[in-house]
């Protein structure tokens, strides 16, 4: 991502955020409400608009491309809210999140069990029913069917009990284990950090700090404005 | 005893409901707006049915398969040539301009049949007696229809691909398109289907009653109240839904003057509205 404006409608939200993921890094972005640190994500897989600036996907300009095209170049993205079918079971919900595949759906959903054993109790159980933290596994789980290069979470533990909170950056782990990049949005800024491999604070909508998340989280500026002292 | 009989009555009535119902609800699901002219494609489904049955001669259940291919061809053709171009504005116009539909497949219907009433067939059905009970060969046919066609909706939506990406669809359009569904095939698919229950509802209401050129703009009140009361955008519900509008129509018989029975299902609508407006078993925001 180099030096993108852009945002919703007319008004720019980002006004040049410049970032990078390699395959198989864990990277958070952090910052303030209204940092833009949303609108960066949606802007990677084409929900918000670029107005200026690149985004390269292994050397591809995929800037404003629709998000149906960047699910097929194996980028996934996880909704902060709304990210399941409701009423659909969790079976189901994994079905759809393979929709476009030919074959292999029944494999890869045992993938998905296999790392979400939570799960496999409440297969048939509709998707709605269950708890917060759950429910991230499930959206998470419907991202995963299609083997993303890269993996968009949007505060995947935004209203989350602390025990799910810890559960979910496990899980985030475990995924980036399986070979997945990841990029995730983070209101819980510390504990982000504390799992990822480098982080980007964002503030009115530019880059304010980079770092390791271990140099972010030891940056004493980074610690008083961003972190809650 | 007269309870029993007029539960009878209602769960047949309900079947039709049921049918109708089912259409309105998918059509919402998928494409968010209240199609007002879904009782027309009932009455069109009706007539084409009279016109294989009287004039080509057809069986009965020949004429039926012939009602509904042509009321599927219908949905469709209406869909592309009105709907379509109003996919991405804001429901309301949708609704209105099913408004518009409504009103022309109703004139057509008169042009074509003239506005009064019509039976399928002057023979008359005598009725059967079970344990007291009177039931007319037709009724039977309409509740055992109406439960196998009940039964091939939920495996489609339950055991297909097509069937659980509509359901996909109706929980959270977003989502279904970032998932690479087809929306444009889901939405053929919801007209398919509507048009088709449609078309034996308005079959059932005909041999129920008699067709007329409003038959199916007169059950509409029922149908939406049915599709409501089982939280709108669920099939499942609006199956439920049209029994229960369907057996306090009838019941309502041992109360009321049978010419107010018309308000039952309005009276359901507002009561529903103000107690649970999300319907009974809890609307599509779930």
């Amino acid at each position: 991502m180099e030096d993108v404006h852009g945002g919703y409608g007319e008004a720019d939200v980002l006004h040049g955020v410049s970032m990078r993921v390699e395959a198989h890094e864990v990277v958070a972005i952090v910052g303030s409400n209204g940092a833009g640190k949303s609108t960066a994500m949606k802007a990677v897989f084409g929900l918000a608009r670029v107005s200026r600036g690149r985004i390269l996907l292994d050397g591809a300009d995929i800037a404003n491309r629709q998000p149906d095209r960047i699910v097929r170049e194996g980028v996934c993205f996880v909704p902060q809210t709304e990210n399941v079918f409701p009423t659909l079971s969790v079976d189901e919900n994994l079905d759809i999140g393979g929709f476009t595949l030919k074959e292999g759906v029944r494999e890869r959903k045992d993938g998905v069990y296999a790392l979400f054993p939570d799960l496999v109790a409440k297969r048939r159980q509709a998707a709605g029913q269950l708890s917060g933290g759950q429910r991230q596994m499930v959206a998470m789980g419907r991202a995963l069917m299609l083997r993303p290069r890269l993996l968009l979470l949007d505060e995947p533990t935004a209203g989350l009990s602390p025990l799910y909170m810890d559960q979910i950056f496990k899980i985030v782990r475990d995924v980036n284990a399986t070979g997945v990049a990841v990029l995730m949005v983070e209101q819980n800024a510390r504990q982000a950090l504390a799992i990822a491999d480098r982080g980007y604070v964002l503030a009115t909508g530019r880059n304010r700090h980079e770092g390791t998340g271990a140099e972010l989280i030891a940056d004493p500026a980074v610690a008083e404005s961003f972190l809650g002292g | 005893m007269d309870i029993l009989q007029l539960l009878l009555y209602g769960v047949v009535l309900g079947s039709i409901v049921a049918l109708g119902a089912v259409g309105v609800t998918l059509t919402f699901g998928i494409l968010g707006f209240a199609n007002f002219a879904h009782g027309d494609l009932m009455a069109f489904g009706a007539y084409v049915a009279l016109v294989a049955y009287t004039w080509l001669a057809l069986p009965l259940w020949l004429a039926l398969p012939a009602a509904v291919a042509a009321t599927v061809a219908l949905a469709l053709l209406v869909d592309a040539l009105v709907f379509r171009r109003f996919r991405t504005r804001r429901p309301i116009v949708l609704l209105i301009s099913s408004f518009g539909v409504a009103l022309i497949l109703r004139s057509l219907i008169q042009i074509g049949f003239g506005p009064g009433t019509v039976l399928y067939s002057t023979r008359i059905q005598i009725a059967e007696r079970f344990w007291g009970l009177r039931v007319k060969p037709d009724q039977i046919v309409i509740v055992a229809l109406t439960l196998v066609l009940v039964v091939l909706l939920h495996l489609f939506l339950s055991r297909t691909r097509t069937g659980k990406a509509m359901r996909a669809m109706a929980d959270n359009p977003t989502l279904a398109r970032l998932s690479g569904i087809d929306t444009e095939n889901v939405i053929r698919w919801t007209w398919a289907i509507g048009g088709a229950l449609a078309a034996v509802a308005g079959v059932c209401l005909g041999l129920n009653s008699r067709l007329s050129p409003e038959m199916g703009w007169f059950l509409l009140l029922a149908v939406f109240a049915a599709a409501i009361l089982g939280g709108i955008g669920r099939p499942y519900g609006a199956i439920l839904g049209g029994y229960v509008v369907g057996i306090c129509v009838e019941m309502s018989n041992l109360v009321l003057p049978a010419e107010y029975s018309p308000v039952v299902p309005f009276a359901l609508l507002v009561v529903m509205l103000i107690v649970r407006p999300t319907g009974l078993f809890a609307g599509r925001s779930g």
